[in-house]
């Protein structure tokens, strides 16, 4: 379960004082499947960099699965990223010059897995997402579409607890991005946490909880559609 | 993960050709600069008998001006004379000594064709050889005998045996030696010690002379001096070789070589008593000043590596120092450029500790690259030495490159590549991950 409580996420500079996040309060149960939306600069990406344990809050708490983040040091920051969270972005960041079996290696090498269980791992997770005959490839031999789901199979690979996306499909045609998002249900259902930050408002109704961001905070004032679709689910 | 790392920096390397190569060749510059100036100095500041450092010993009695020493502000003569090096030799009381003087003698080879020539020489007596452990290839040094008999023996180097008897075994051997027929008793194996310890007063790097004749037929033989003779009083007019012998003149090195602690205390107390009796017949107007050191105090008292080579160190030193913070500056940059890599890396579980790790083994291939063409730099540098000082015979001594040296090379590249690495690294290592994977 992911717990966060009062959050605040300030940063600051010499001159200007940015609150990126203000007592941002938010419990995410284990299985569920939740977008989160709101404007540009209202603090989403914010929220799942902290989240994700790549960025440190400014205040408030953060527990992750019973764990108070705030108490652990980078090593074991570094650990709980790797075995309980899978990162998916919207640019994929992929390692341009590692073929798709490497890159999806990445996370398990930090991992400690030996050479077979890795194996196993990597050739059953990019076979999931459909690219098994791709292994060789590089990322610039794929299609934008392949490299989102070579970006899942490397966040899936290590068996995480959450999935965290960031506009997962935001650099995909409709097609891919349909694609994509039925990848994530089906993940989902296999019982991975999934939150999914999108500005795109049709793509969070395929979620099965949707937070609404506005000012760094979890806002009830969402939009008429939003609140359609939520009311539908 | 060392394998997966090295991989790591091979693709790295890969993908950063210019960079990596500017960096590596910052190195090399850097390392090939230092390493040629150390390696000179390396071996100027050598020790060839080092093994029996704590036995040998030089002999400095101080017979020079009361009113102007040898070298301010109390410097002994750094030769002796001949009554003192014929006192001191004759009361034996060292386990082994040896007197020595730089010489020449005209060699007449056989054979109808062959024409003399002069060839240096060196005038000493029977324990030069076992004292410095001289190397034979045949036969052996003359005896105690021969230096009190004045035996016409000789000596030859391995080289002017290969030229005046085809590398055979000559021993036994007639060689004429300025109209006089010498008996070869040995024949050295390679051997040429760099400094010249044993005679640092005439260019400690020349190589040592390819003749060998017993100390005590020279100086009847009226041989002449080559080395550096040095005098605070005047020979007395008219009074030939005689006069000179029984002069002032400092031209003769001495050594003793001493077994441990005992016989060095022993043999001072001799020299400070030898003195003081000297000093009753007039002679030694100074203060007691005699001393005994071994081979690398010797070659340290009389400065065997100039100054100059220390500053020249210094300055190359400085060099690297100046290639290491341009590599810095190329880490830097390749850092900034690796960013979302390595915020990536820690995204998926990378601690700072593994990131840390990967970035320096990276820099130690840069290092061991830039080390491997630093040895290279420092061949060409001391191949320019070379061909700079080319009239003067002894550099190529000087310009050797041993496997300690190439060893230091590397070394001393990946110890530099790691240094420069080491603020990159913690930079990288710290950046925030979230502010470069929010980069589209």
């Amino acid at each position: 379960m992911l717990n966060m409580k009062n959050v605040s996420k300030v940063y600051r500079t010499d001159t200007v004082e940015t609150h990126a996040l203000r007592e941002f309060s938010l419990i995410v149960e284990e299985g569920e499947f939740v977008s989160v939306t709101g404007p540009s600069g209202s603090g989403k990406t914010t929220f799942l960099n902290i989240a994700g344990l790549l960025e440190d809050l400014t205040d408030g708490a953060y527990e992750l699965d019973g764990r108070d983040i705030s108490k652990l040091n980078d090593k074991e920051r570094s650990r709980v990223r790797n075995e309980k969270i899978g990162f998916i972005f919207q640019s994929f960041n992929l390692i341009p010059e590692l073929n798709i079996f490497d890159n999806v290696d990445v996370p398990l090498r930090y991992r400690g897995f030996n050479a077979d269980e890795r194996k196993r791992r990597i050739e059953q997770s990019i076979e999931m997402v459909g690219l098994g005959s791709r292994m060789q490839h590089l990322p610039a031999q794929l299609s934008g579409g392949q490299q989102q789901r070579v970006a899942i199979a490397r966040a899936l690979a290590g068996e995480p607890r959450f999935l965290l996306a960031d506009e997962p499909t935001g650099n995909l045609d409709s097609q891919m991005a349909d694609s994509v998002l039925d990848l994530l249900a089906e993940i989902n259902a296999a019982g991975t946490t999934i939150i999914m930050v999108t500005h795109e408002l049709g793509l969070a109704d395929r979620a099965r909880r949707n937070i609404f961001v506005r000012d760094g905070q979890v806002s009830d004032n969402a939009p008429e559609l939003h609140l359609a679709s939520m009311a539908a689910g | 993960m060392f394998r997966y790392y090295l991989k790591l920096g091979t693709l790295s390397i890969r993908a950063n050709p210019m960079l990596s190569a500017l960096m590596v060749a910052a190195i090399a510059v850097g390392i090939g600069a230092c390493m040629t100036i150390f390696t000179v100095r390396h071996v100027m500041s050598g020790n060839p008998i080092e093994s029996k450092n704590d036995q040998l010993y030089h002999v400095q009695v101080d017979n020079w001006n009361p009113d102007d020493p040898y070298e301010e502000p109390d410097g002994a003569p750094v030769q002796v004379t001949y009554l003192d090096a014929k006192a001191l030799f004759d009361a034996g009381r060292a386990f082994r000594q040896t007197t020595s003087f730089k010489t020449s003698r005209v060699v007449q080879p056989d054979g109808d064709d062959a024409r003399p020539y002069q060839e240096d020489a060196r005038a000493t007596t029977a324990d030069f050889f076992p004292m410095f452990d001289v190397p034979f290839l045949y036969g052996a040094g003359w005896d105690r005998a021969s230096d009190e008999t004045q035996d016409h023996v000789v000596v030859l180097s391995r080289e002017l045996n290969e030229k005046l008897f085809g590398g055979e075994d000559s021993v036994g051997r007639t060689l004429m030696l300025n109209d006089e027929a010498y008996r070869v008793s040995g024949v050295l194996d390679t051997w040429n010690p760099v400094p010249k310890y044993y005679d640092v007063n005439n260019n400690p790097f020349e190589a040592p002379a390819r003749l060998f004749l017993p100390f005590s037929l020279a100086i009847a033989g009226s041989f002449d001096n080559n080395g550096n003779t040095s005098c605070w009083k005047p020979v007395e007019e008219g009074s030939g070789r005689e006069g000179f012998l029984a002069s002032e003149c400092i031209w003769i090195q001495m050594w003793v070589e001493l077994q441990n602690a005992s016989a060095r205390q022993d043999y001072m107390n001799f020299l400070n008593a030898y003195v003081e009796e000297q000093k009753l017949l007039g002679r030694f107007p100074r203060p007691l000043n005699n001393h005994l050191r071994t081979p690398s105090e010797w070659m340290k008292y009389n400065e065997v590596v100039d100054e100059d080579v220390d500053v020249l160190l210094g300055l190359a030193i400085l060099f690297l120092v100046v290639c290491l913070l341009n590599t810095i500056g190329l880490l830097l940059a390749k850092a900034m450029r690796r960013a979302k890599d390595t915020s990536l890396r820690r995204a998926l579980g990378a601690s700072r500790a593994e990131l840390f790790k990967q970035h320096v083994i990276e820099a130690g291939m840069i290092g061991v690259a830039g080390g491997a063409l630093g040895v290279v730099m420092t061949w060409f540098g001391l191949r320019g030495i070379e061909s700079i000082f080319i009239e003067y015979e002894f550099m190529q001594h000087l310009v050797r490159m041993d496997w300690s040296m190439v060893t230091l090379a590397v070394v001393l590249a990946i110890v530099s590549a790691l240094g420069a690495a080491l603020y990159p690294t913690w930079r990288t290592c710290n950046i925030t991950p979230a502010s470069y994977l929010r980069l589209q």
